[in-house]
């Protein structure tokens, strides 16, 4: 190939590239940090309920059912975006949905779940975010899906949208239920 | 003898008495100072605080460090990474705990593995490229300069002329 075609073809190849990764990293989202747990075994607790101090929730009261775990808070206001679709899901009984009350008061906890509804079978009362912590809670609304034997499958940051929900949420359930 | 008041700036009343009531008010500057920092239990286990959790990023407000944050994630990280290096941790078992919640990311000096091989040395690379190119230019532009120019053809003076009146 002659000499002089190569030296315009150079930087041209080497400004496509950048160009490629350009396009690519543009349509990341660096808020997005993707968790570790994915593929690993749910992390421990042992919480009591948001509704009944007296009784407590364990992770392994969950084992050999998929579930699915919502962190809220009634001081988080993209939480009350995602709830009239979490009371619909719920609704339908496709798989329990529990909540965890994420650094709240339980007075406040109680009141948010009674003024926009209820869609879980349980809510787990996390005041000081210990549990949040260990499951990389960074952002609230966050929600996992957790398989039979208490792998976390799949975590979702930000508000649940029904777009997730139809090609993420719902075709892994279909997968880990069936 | 004489007050010293004559030699005092010209200021009316009101305003010497505001300028006194301001200077009276700085005094309670310090009431505005908010956070106390706890009394150091430890000066060294605050030190090694400080160290391990200026290298963590806060994944709230992303361009902290959890050092510097006040989002409640960086204040409850904080006090675990207290608890355990008094518990006796190791910093590599501190940030053993905290990338296993939440991933590389949260480390400002990524970990070199096969995924980061490229983030560490491509730089160096591109710059390694840059130089080699760069001297390849500067080698070949006193070599052309020097190049003496090629013997005139007897004609071309004459075709020279031509060529010239031909333009005009």
């Amino acid at each position: 190939m002659n000499i002089k075609i190569l030296r315009f073809l150079v930087p041209l190849g080497i400004f496509l590239v950048l160009a490629g990764f350009l396009a690519a990293g543009l349509k990341l989202n660096p808020r997005e940090v993707p968790s570790p747990l994915i593929g690993k075994a749910a992390p421990g607790f042992a919480l009591a309920r948001l509704d009944d101090a007296a009784q407590t929730v364990r992770r392994e009261d969950m084992l050999g059912r998929v579930w699915m775990l919502n962190v809220w808070a009634s001081w988080c206001a993209a939480c009350r975006d995602e709830h009239p679709l979490l009371v619909e899901f719920a609704r339908r009984k496709v798989v329990p949905v529990y909540g965890l009350n994420y650094k709240d008061a339980r007075p406040d906890g109680l009141a948010w779940l009674a003024r926009f509804g209820n869609p879980y079978e349980a809510s787990l009362f996390d005041q000081d975010g210990r549990v949040g912590i260990d499951y990389g809670v960074y952002g609230v609304p966050e929600t996992f899906i957790i398989d039979k034997q208490g792998v976390v499958r799949f975590k979702h940051i930000g508000p649940i949208t029904r777009e997730v929900l139809q090609s993420r949420i719902e075709p892994l359930l279909r997968e880990l239920n069936g | 003898m004489a007050s010293p008041m004559h030699l005092a700036p010209r200021l009316p009343a009101w305003a010497a008495a505001l300028l006194a009531a301001c200077a009276l008010l700085c005094l309670a500057l310090p009431a505005a100072a908010k956070e106390a920092a706890p009394a150091a239990a430890d000066p060294a286990l605050e030190a090694r605080l400080v160290r391990i959790t200026a290298e963590l990023r806060c994944l709230v407000c992303q361009n902290q460090t959890i050092a510097d944050s006040n989002a409640d994630l960086a204040t409850d990280l904080r006090g675990q990474v207290h608890a355990r290096i008094a518990a006796g941790e190791t910093d590599a078992q501190i940030r053993r705990y905290v990338t296993d919640r939440y991933g590389d990311f949260v480390l400002y000096k990524p970990p070199l593995t096969a995924r980061t091989v490229a983030l560490w040395v491509g730089p160096f690379a591109i710059l390694l490229v840059a130089l080699w190119i760069v001297l390849r230019v500067l080698r070949r532009r006193p070599r052309a300069a020097q190049a003496p120019p090629p013997p005139a053809a007897p004609d071309e003076g004459e075709r020279l002329r031509r060529l010239l009146d031909e333009e005009r």
